[in-house]
């Protein structure tokens, strides 16, 4: 069976109309079960009606991203930090 | 064979300025049925299924897959209207009504949250789901429902948006306070009416 999910990859371009850095390279840690690593390597279902990155360990939803006429929604309560890596 | 054609000449027109009065603002036609997911399908064997009805005062209902079965089956079928714009018309479904399934369940509650296997959660107010309007359906199509539209069971709300109609759907918490669900937390309409195209938050 084919995976369900898109690649985490896919968040990029979404994700860049509200940041300044490539997020899907920065690094999260799953606020459920811990695990850490690259926002890109997030299973992602969608793209509609929003996108859902869910943990690669436990599938628990760590974002959530819905984008609107005009606006956008970003939920992030499923990711403790993100670890950005910026020049010195 | 002349009154033949007419009558499929009448009813093709007629049935085209049916469809139009059927569609809510902004939504197009569609005659397949995509699937829309929020996350992994759950499987859920009959064997561990069960529907829970939660009141406010703390009080359980609870069916079988076997229970739930036996109760009285009701054949709605009815127009859907994705947030994402596909409607789907004359679609056909069975399943039991939520006027047969919360008969029995004394309760004072305005809202309602929806719960399904696999963490999804919807909310709407309790009236939406009674007189008629709202099902707990296990087929489509005159087949089983398929995992990927929501089986073994589904909510069956369609004077929503269909992301009201909960997948894999678990049970509902019956609360004297609205408690906003996946999508109404995530930008999304908090009631969700197709036909004054409540898509978003502030619409």
């Amino acid at each position: 069976m084919t995976a369900e999910h898109l690649d985490g990859n896919t968040l990029a371009g979404p994700l860049g109309e509200l940041f300044a850095v490539d997020v899907t390279t920065a690094t999260g840690r799953c606020a459920n079960c811990g695990l850490t690593g690259p926002i890109g390597s997030l299973h992602v279902y969608g793209p509609d009606p929003g996108l859902v990155g869910r943990c690669p360990g436990c599938e628990e939803v760590v974002l959530r991203l819905v984008r609107g006429p005009g606006r956008a929604w970003l939920d992030m309560r499923g990711t403790v930090t993100l670890r950005v890596d910026l020049p010195d | 064979m002349g009154g033949f054609v007419s009558i499929i000449s009448r009813g093709f027109h007629g049935r085209r300025r049916d469809e139009g009065d059927r569609l809510p603002p902004g939504q197009y036609l569609v005659e397949d049925f995509p699937v829309l997911s929020a996350g992994p399908t759950p499987r859920v064997p009959p064997e561990r299924w069960e529907f829970a009805i939660d009141t406010e005062a703390g009080v359980t209902h609870r069916w079988t897959w076997p229970e739930f079965l036996a109760l009285p089956q009701e054949t709605p079928t009815v127009d859907i209207h994705c947030v994402t714009e596909w409607s789907k018309l004359d679609t056909s479904w069975e399943g039991v009504s939520l006027d047969t399934l919360l008969e029995n369940v004394d309760t004072a509650a305005d809202y309602a949250l929806v719960h399904s296997y696999g963490g999804y959660t919807t909310n709407l107010p309790l009236e939406d789901l009674l007189d008629g309007k709202a099902w707990i359906v296990h087929r489509f199509g005159g087949e089983e429902l398929q995992p990927q539209h929501g089986g073994p069971a589904r909510l069956l709300v369609p004077h929503l948006y269909f992301w009201k109609s909960a997948k894999w759907v678990r049970g509902i918490r019956l609360l004297d306070d609205d408690r906003p669900g996946f999508w109404e937390t995530a930008g999304y309409h908090n009631y969700g009416d197709p036909w004054r195209e409540q898509r978003y938050e502030g619409d």
